[in-house]
């Protein structure tokens, strides 16, 4: 595929029919490339207010790495990403660093601080954002904490807990601002199918409750399906997404064959 | 051509199988087509695949046509999994193979590149770092400080304190068998306390530091890095540098001065004891010969020197921790980079100042 082909604004297909809403994150012509290798190209999808966005696709595709970019981690060879019609990567240092307190991001290991106790790990986010004094910080901390379901874990460090304790405990953190996106890299994995079942629950729940726009690397079938509302899936051998839609959908009326397969563990 | 398999085909068990049919040692007239037979097979594992696996390989290159389908299913099922491995993708960085000599030359040409403008980053996020720290509004966590400055200090002195008391011995040593020919034996004093407080004391210092402390922010920072910490960190629009680099170097910066001075006295302690065991000279004589050529500035040229090692090794420990790959075996090769450095950079700086004091006759 020619890197100048023309990018259209993807239609949406979802599960029930519904008009399109209010675009949070659109992703346009996008080019990654890493150490002079390309990723993927040609990228341009829309992130729409309050769904549960999935980036999906086989293992060594570019998922993480288009999370990365969207996240300020890594700067993209081509196109742009905008956060509420804004740039991100032309916006100054500034800005950028203000558009990321929108963010909450659950890194793959949890990625807690771990010098820190799980309450501090939520009050240095809140120390360098917030001007509220210690004792409304560790009351925000503890009320995170409990909304994930650790409350009474404030004191301990992240090695002194369960990888599945920590992934909420990363979620409680990533959460510490209210954040309007929330981020998740491969969170199921490494868990048990019960505590992978819980996370989805949490993440709906948070979808629901807060309006939160969610957006999820994974390639978790369950999760996909359970949770999905809009998803993009990357293809390593073109190097460019090759499926865009509700997940459902994109089951019942695969594009490629490789998403049916990949979406059926498998099956051709 | 039909091949009869029999016996143990296990790794280890069977006596003399060959690594294929095609072995030079079992040299094969014109075949037309070659039928693998079970034969008395007993038992087998992955030496048999493997074996078979080879000679299909080498037969299909001579366009021999191999029939394997009155072998074992397992057998069968094992070698279609192995031939229907995907070939590796050209673009992967890990498949890089530099056969040129230019390319090898290029790629590592670049890898340098790369490798400079990353220090010169850090160097300048640093400086902008520094920056924050004097106007107070870099954020780091006061604990953070404490706690490094404690590692660098009280939990130094142990180790700073026997290897300056033995090279002191050693000063001593080499000077009273040299300077007793002439009979200035008094002069061990002045030998080793100008030495220590010049040189010595500083210099080994800002070594064991290096061993000790620049390989600990290394792995430190080298594991927040492989666990996405510092990752977190920047995405929490945390500078790592000021959060994590800025004590550690404002610790040693702080800290090397203070245990190089006290490197300085133990050394001279240990060159007293060398005086008066070997050279029968008291203690009291020792430290007023010693003390009339320690003048402030002899010690406060040392303590310059102590005050650039002390930054240099904590850079080089935090520069190889935040460039650190993102695997284990990269922690380890942060951490051994980091103590290569930091001992290059601390000898390298006392050449150069003792050469600039030289210069200005301090």
């Amino acid at each position: 595929m020619s890197s100048t082909a023309t990018i259209e604004k993807p239609k949406i297909i979802t599960a029930e029919g519904k008009p399109a809403r209010d675009v949070h994150i659109a992703i346009r012509d996008l080019e990654m490339s890493y150490d002079g290798l390309l990723i993927q190209r040609n990228l341009t999808f829309d992130i729409y207010r309050g769904e549960v966005f999935v980036i999906m696709g086989a293992s060594g595709c570019g998922k993480s790495t288009l999370l990365r970019h969207c996240i300020g981690l890594m700067r993209p060879t081509k196109g742009s990403i905008l956060y509420e019609d804004r740039d991100f990567w032309a916006s100054s240092e500034k800005e950028r660093i203000n558009m990321m307190q929108k963010f909450g991001i659950l890194y793959q290991s949890g990625a807690l601080w771990s010098a820190m106790t799980l309450s501090e790990n939520i009050i240095t986010i809140l120390e360098r954002y917030t001007d509220l004094t210690k004792s409304e910080m560790k009351d925000i901390a503890h009320l995170k904490l409990s909304l994930v379901g650790l409350s009474g874990f404030e004191e301990f460090y992240p090695s002194d807990i369960s990888g599945g304790m920590r992934k909420r405990a990363g979620l409680a953190r990533a959460m510490a601002l209210d954040p309007a996106i929330l981020f998740f890299d491969e969170p199921s994995a490494g868990l048990d199918p019960i505590s992978s079942r819980k996370l989805d629950d949490l993440i709906l729940e948070l979808k629901e409750s807060l309006g939160t726009t969610i957006v999820i690397v994974t390639h978790e079938l369950a999760s996909i399906f359970a949770i999905g509302d809009n998803s993009v899936f990357l293809d390593t051998l073109t190097k460019t997404m090759i499926g865009y839609g509700n997940p459902k959908e994109l089951l019942k009326n695969p594009p490629r064959p490789v998403i049916r397969e990949f979406l059926t563990r498998g099956e051709k | 051509m039909t091949v009869s398999l029999s016996g143990d085909w296990r790794f280890g068990k069977g006596k003399g199988h060959p690594a294929t049919l095609f072995d030079k040692r079992h040299e094969i007239p014109n075949v037309r087509s070659i039928v693998f037979t079970p034969g008395d097979l007993t038992f087998w594992d992955l030496s048999l695949v493997s074996f078979l696996k080879k000679t299909t390989d080498q037969a299909r290159q001579k366009n021999i046509p191999v029939d394997i389908s009155l072998l074992p299913q397992g057998v069968q099922k094992l070698l279609a999994l192995t031939s229907s491995a995907p070939p590796p993708d050209n673009e992967m960085p890990v498949a890089r193979v530099h056969k040129s000599v230019l390319l090898a030359l290029g790629f590592s040409s670049l890898r340098w590149t790369h490798t400079f403008e990353d220090t010169l980053e850090f160097i300048g996020d640093l400086i902008l770092s520094i920056g924050r720290f004097i106007r107070g509004k870099a954020q780091f966590r006061m604990v953070d400080l404490l706690q490094i400055l404690r590692d660098c200090s009280a939990n130094s002195l142990p180790i700073v304190t026997l290897i300056s008391f033995l090279f002191g011995i050693i000063l001593a040593f080499i000077g009273a068998a040299q300077l007793s020919m002439f009979g200035a034996q008094i002069y061990v004093a002045d030998l080793v306390g100008i030495a220590m407080a010049r040189e010595m004391g500083p210099m080994m210092t800002a070594i064991l530091l290096a061993g000790r402390c620049g390989a600990a922010f290394a792995a430190q920072i080298g594991t927040m890095t492989v666990n996405e910490e510092v990752d977190a960190l920047k995405t929490a629009g945390i500078s790592p540098i000021d959060f994590l680099v800025l004590p550690r170097i404002v610790s040693l910066a702080f800290m090397t001065p203070f245990l190089a001075l006290y490197a300085i006295f133990m050394g001279i302690i240990g060159g007293a004891v060398i005086a008066k065991i070997m050279l029968n000279i008291s203690f009291v004589q020792f430290f007023t010969e010693a003390k009339a050529v320690l003048t402030p500035t002899q010690f406060g040229l040392g303590l310059i020197k102590s005050f650039i090692y002390g930054i240099l090794v904590a850079y080089a420990g935090c520069l190889h921790g935040i460039h650190c790959g993102k695997s284990a075996s990269a922690v380890g090769a942060a951490t051994t980079s980091a103590v290569v450095v930091g001992i290059i950079s601390v000898v390298t700086a006392a050449a150069i100042t003792t050469y600039i004091y030289n210069v200005l006759g301090v």
